[in-house]
């Protein structure tokens, strides 16, 4: 390449200098034309070659015709015997990536190289011609193939391997032919040879699971070569672990053994690969789990960065499930939060926030604080959800984590950063009622002193929604007032939106506050002088402490139950004359599912929005969507909403589930139809119930779903009447009636004259699960103490033979419907005995708490003690009938 | 996880973050202005890392991200986030030791830019089409000096082990035919 500096005629020396300064494209194109040269010149040609290659790698890209032009010269090449210019036309061939026509042209010549006596050759042409060739030329060399895959040269042989690992995707029925030569192949002394054999034979085999089982027994007992084809081993063995699982009663676990055995490897490779591979095993005991963390505990002080990150990455993800496991490693932890790699810091710190325990958290978090300050944004958000999540677990420390997310939120960031950090607060808020008024008080210090608008926003709404429901709303007033005065119009017109929900919900305050929106009459902005003037007029701002309205209120502070895309629709349909727009003519059914989705997923969820308190968004959404419809109106609050159960099975012409809505007195099943044929319209849409075989209900209305287009989901409604607080159960038989319609696919335009047809949908059944509420409580055995013993009912039931005892625990947990508590529905490995903590709301509004304890003998009979508590005595005796029905 | 150890992409940028020589094997990023993109945002986040005695480890979206520096060239091998992180290190040490071999231990922009060649026949020995070809530095240089020994380079110019492999391959010719 010497001579090609020279050729340049670019001779300043300058700092930017370069070989490829100035190149072209077209001009290259031209230099081309010396590959048809009827005397090659190897070196220009070569260096000719690289100037190409350059281009493509700096991303210029040829046209057809260009791309064409030069493997047709490059073809030409083929007459020099070069050893280097050979070299270069390979790689320039893989990079044109010719079509099939051109192909042809090279193929003689790959061929006659494939069957060189120069190994380079031979290798480097397999790799090309498997690169560029289809399947029925495959046929044509798929000898010379099987031959090179048992070449004494290993780099040929790795070629025709690493070619077939290739092809296989493509022409898996010609490479399936060639595992004799493999399996040679797997034996060869050549460690790489080994490696490519043993990933090809695998491929061949992986849907064959028995054969796969052997060539790992086979294998974990001979000897493997490299270290890189000892991996693949360690990969495969743990699949067969993975299927063969639960089939060995004995306890001991096949092919652990060769796994432990590879964490005393001497390449650091196998032993992290052992180590890793140990971690996953499903249920994996702690016995089995501590050779590898202890392999694992050693690399964290390795001196190299590589090692200590994949430890900690392996070791943060253990911490998720066995937070106990790794507690052991807490000191080399701590140490690695001063790690330079920053990576290696944040998964340090996370995991030690996983692993601490109660008492450890403090320390923690000083520890933290320092190093806070020096990382980046984005690490800085990692630390805040692992410290909202520590905070979860650990309920009664939120005051020190608190004042933790306080403290940073005061500090510089990003928008990001200080989204997550809000976020977490206001999720704290939410799940930890004790929190809730310091949580309220450190997001009003932080809109203070707040550049960002959406986030003042978005905290101003919140305050207006959990403010006035604390013990003393008015000193929020002053923060919020005082964003009146000092932000921009945005900022100011959401402030007199909190400032009115105050007035509203609190009804002392509200002479105050009417003289702080008097005030804003006067603002510089148009949006914040109405809303100031409509909050006003509708709450009564003529001085005197009036009872608001409740529709006033609904109407003011209610969300808006019209999807917004209608209303926006509807507004633009709009055409101003005598006669006012009225809101009832918006549609209510949400017309694109597909639509929502979009707009839902361009916006990031947030703790501020809805998402995080998904659950009750969706009893809010539910409860809006029921009221609205008239005949539902009087069934009084909604008690649950159960999740959707399916009534089709997937990918059928009609797509239905089910949401059961629990009522005082009434149950109302919302029928979601998707209607996945592009032929048909569906009109006049409705679900028979047959109610047989559930004696205590009785239908009293239906709403059927006018129209179901093509893959726009709708809703049909049955009610039920049922005998108040009582949980009634039974079986509900479905059969989907409907209008059916065709649909011309051209124009979208309905035929007239639909027929009547019917669609047989699964049974629902109604359980007592139903009826439950599920509800954490934040310590049990405070919750436990603090009610009534009297009301305690205590009984023993014996659940027969289970698989094991996490079976039995997860078969009653879902059988009572109760939200387990302090994470007690995880039931440690190879646990003879366990104890689960559940609590939750019966309907009624009566609390619930119950604590099983459960035995498991050696025959695995499992037996179980219930003892529940509750507000009321009935309920805890219907707990009881409940496991006893079940 | 993907059964076979893999590579998604090599790359090989000078101390401003310009391409010398890339080469990717997936098609997480179909583009070139992904690419690019992808490029650009391993440079500035591994900018001020010091990687110059042990090679340093980053995680981006998806894909983990091994790197080492010498003089202005920065070395980059990116794997997907289940892959075993020493498995890319052993790649990305036996490219950094090859090219080293290579270039005949001036291992900078200007070196590498006015041996491409080398430096493009160095990648295509390493990972075929995401795979792991060899990951012997010596071994990588010498098949990819073979060529340059055979075009008549005097042998004192080639490295030991260059000179070893050679002989190797000569060896292992005359035995076969």
């Amino acid at each position: 390449m010497a001579q090609l500096v020279k050729k340049d005629d670019d001779r300043d020396e300058e700092a930017e200098y370069s070989p490829f300064l100035g190149i072209e494209k077209g001009a290259v194109l031209q230099e081309a034309r010396v590959f048809n040269d009827p005397q090659l010149d190897p070196r220009r040609c070569s260096q000719v070659i690289t100037k190409l290659l350059y281009l493509l790698n700096q991303g210029e890209s040829f046209t057809k015709f260009e791309a064409t032009d030069v493997f047709f010269a490059v073809t030409k090449l083929f007459q020099s015997k070069d050893i280097g210019l050979r070299r270069m036309v390979y790689l320039m061939i893989k990079e044109l990536s010719p079509c099939a026509d051109e192909v042809i042209i090279v193929t003689s010549c790959l061929m006659k190289d494939m069957n060189s006596k120069t190994d380079m050759y031979r290798a480097n042409a397999i790799r090309v011609l498997c690169r560029i060739i289809d399947g029925t030329l495959l046929t044509q060399i798929e000898r010379y193939l099987k031959q090179a895959i048992v070449d004494k040269n290993p780099v040929v042989a790795s070629a025709a391997l690493v070619s077939g690992i290739h092809l296989l995707q493509t022409n898996p029925e010609i490479v399936k032919r060639w595992s004799n030569e493999v399996q040679e192949a797997v034996q060869s002394r050549a460690a790489l040879v080994q490696f490519h054999a043993l990933a090809l034979l695998h491929k061949i085999r992986q849907n064959d699971r028995l054969a796969v089982s052997k060539l790992v027994t086979s294998l974990t007992r001979g000897t493997v070569r490299s270290p890189l084809a000892q991996c693949l081993l360690i990969r495969y063995t743990s699949q067969v672990i993975r299927e063969s699982s639960n089939s060995n009663q004995t306890g001991d676990r096949p092919f652990y053994d060769y796994l432990e055995g590879c964490l005393r490897h001497k390449a650091e490779m196998v032993i992290f690969e052992a180590a890793r591979a140990i971690t996953e095993l499903n249920g994996v005991s702690s016995r089995e789990l501590t050779p590898a963390i202890t392999v694992l505990q050693l690399f964290l002080s390795s001196s190299k960065p590589v090692l200590r990150f994949a430890a900690v990455r392996t070791l943060n993800k253990v911490a998720m499930t066995r937070p106990l496991a790794v507690t052991n490693c807490n000191i080399d932890m701590e140490s690695l939060i001063a790690d330079q790699n920053r990576s290696i810091a944040t998964l340090a710190i996370t995991t030690l926030l996983k692993t601490g325990n109660e008492s450890s958290v403090d320390r923690l978090m000083k520890q933290i604080t320092n190093f806070m300050s020096d990382i980046a944004d984005e690490f800085k958000i990692v630390v805040v959800e692992a410290i909202r999540s520590l905070c979860l677990k650990f309920p009664l420390k939120y005051r020190a984590l608190m004042n933790f997310l306080s403290n940073i939120l005061r500090e510089e960031g990003g928008f990001e950063y200080k989204k997550a950090i809000v976020d977490s607060i206001v999720i704290l808020i939410r799940d930890i009622p004790d929190a809730k008024e310091s949580g309220l008080l450190h997001l009003c210090e932080f809109i203070e002193d707040c550049e960002f608008t959406y986030l003042s926003t978005q905290i101003l709404h919140f305050l207006g929604n959990e403010g006035p429901k604390t013990s003393d709303p008015s000193k929020y007033i002053r923060y919020i007032y005082n964003r009146v005065i000092l932000e921009n119009a945005t900022v100011r017109a959401s402030a007199v939106c909190t400032l009115a929900k105050f007035g509203a919900m609190v009804d002392s305050l509200k002479p105050r506050i009417f003289v702080l929106l008097r005030r804003c009459l006067y603002d510089s902005d148009d949006e914040v002088r109405d809303r100031a003037t409509l909050y006003l007029n509708t709450l009564g701002g003529d001085g005197a402490v009036v009872e608001t309205d409740k529709d006033v209120k609904e109407f003011l502070f209610g969300s808006l139950d019209i999807p917004l895309v209608n209303l926006e629709t509807s507004l633009k349909n709009y055409e101003p004359s005598e006669e006012p727009f009225d809101i009832n003519s918006v549609p209510k059914e949400v017309k694109s599912q597909q639509l929502a989705e979009k707009k839902a997923a361009g916006k990031k969820p947030s703790g501020l929005g809805a998402p995080p308190a998904a659950p009750a968004s969706t009893v809010d959404t539910y409860e809006k969507l029921l009221s609205s419809i008239p005949e539902f109106s009087n069934f009084g609050k909604l008690f649950k909403s159960s999740a959707p159960v399916e009534l089709t099975e997937a990918e059928t012409e009609y797509a239905v589930n089910v949401v059961k809505h629990i009522f005082d007195g009434h149950v109302v099943f919302q029928y979601n139809c998707t209607n996945t044929i592009p032929e048909q319209l569906l009109e006049d849409v409705s679900v028979i119930v047959d109610a047989s075989e559930a004696e205590e209900f009785s239908e009293v209305a239906v709403k059927p779903l006018r129209s179901l287009p093509y893959d726009s989901p709708g809703q049909t409604f049955v009610a039920f009447e049922k005998p108040e607080g009582v949980t009634a159960v039974g079986k509900f038989l479905n059969v989907l009636r409907f209008i059916v319609k065709e649909v011309d696919p051209t124009s979208g335009e309905a035929e007239d004259g639909g027929v009547e047809d019917e669609y047989q949908l699964e049974d629902l059944e109604v359980v007592a699960a139903d009826y439950i509420l599920k509800l954490g409580v934040s310590n049990f055995r405070n919750a436990w103490e603090s009610m009534d013993p009297d009301t305690e009912r205590v009984d023993e039931y014996g659940l027969g033979p289970r698989e094991s005892l996490a079976e039995a625990v997860g078969v009653v947990i879902n059988l009572l419907g109760l939200q387990p508590c302090e994470g007690t529905e995880v039931v440690p490995n190879n646990a003879r005995s366990h104890t689960c903590l559940l609590s939750g709301v019966y309907i009624g509004n009566v609390k619930v708490l119950v604590r099983l304890s459960f035995g498991i003998d050696g025959r695995k009979e499992v037996a179980m003690k219930l003892a529940v508590r509750s507000d009321d005595i009935s309920v805890s005796d219907a707990i009881h009938e409940i496991v006893a029905s079940g | 996880m993907e059964a076979c150890p893999s590579v998604k992409n090599i790359l090989l940028l000078d101390s401003e973050g310009k391409r010398v020589a890339i080469k990717y094997y997936s098609d997480d990023w179909p583009t070139n202005s992904a690419k690019e993109a992808f490029e650009k945002s391993v440079f500035t986040k591994t900018q001020k890392t010091n990687a110059r005695t042990e090679a340093e480890i980053a995680m981006f979206e998806n894909s983990i991200v091994v790197y080492k520096f010498v003089q202005d060239l920065h070395f980059f091998v990116t794997g997907g986030e289940d892959e075993n992180e020493l498995i890319l290190a052993t790649v990305l040490q036996g490219f950094f030791d090859a090219v080293g071999l290579l270039l005949r231990g001036n291992v900078d922009k200007r070196e590498a830019l006015e041996n491409l060649d080398l430096i493009l026949l160095c990648l295509d020995e390493i990972v075929d089409g995401g795979i792991v070809l060899e990951t012997d530095a010596n071994v990588i240089a010498g098949k990819v000096a073979t060529h340059s020994v055979d075009s008549g380079a005097p042998l004192s110019e080639q490295t030991i082990s260059q000179a070893l492999a050679t002989a190797r391959e000569h060896l292992a010719r005359s035995l076969l035919s």
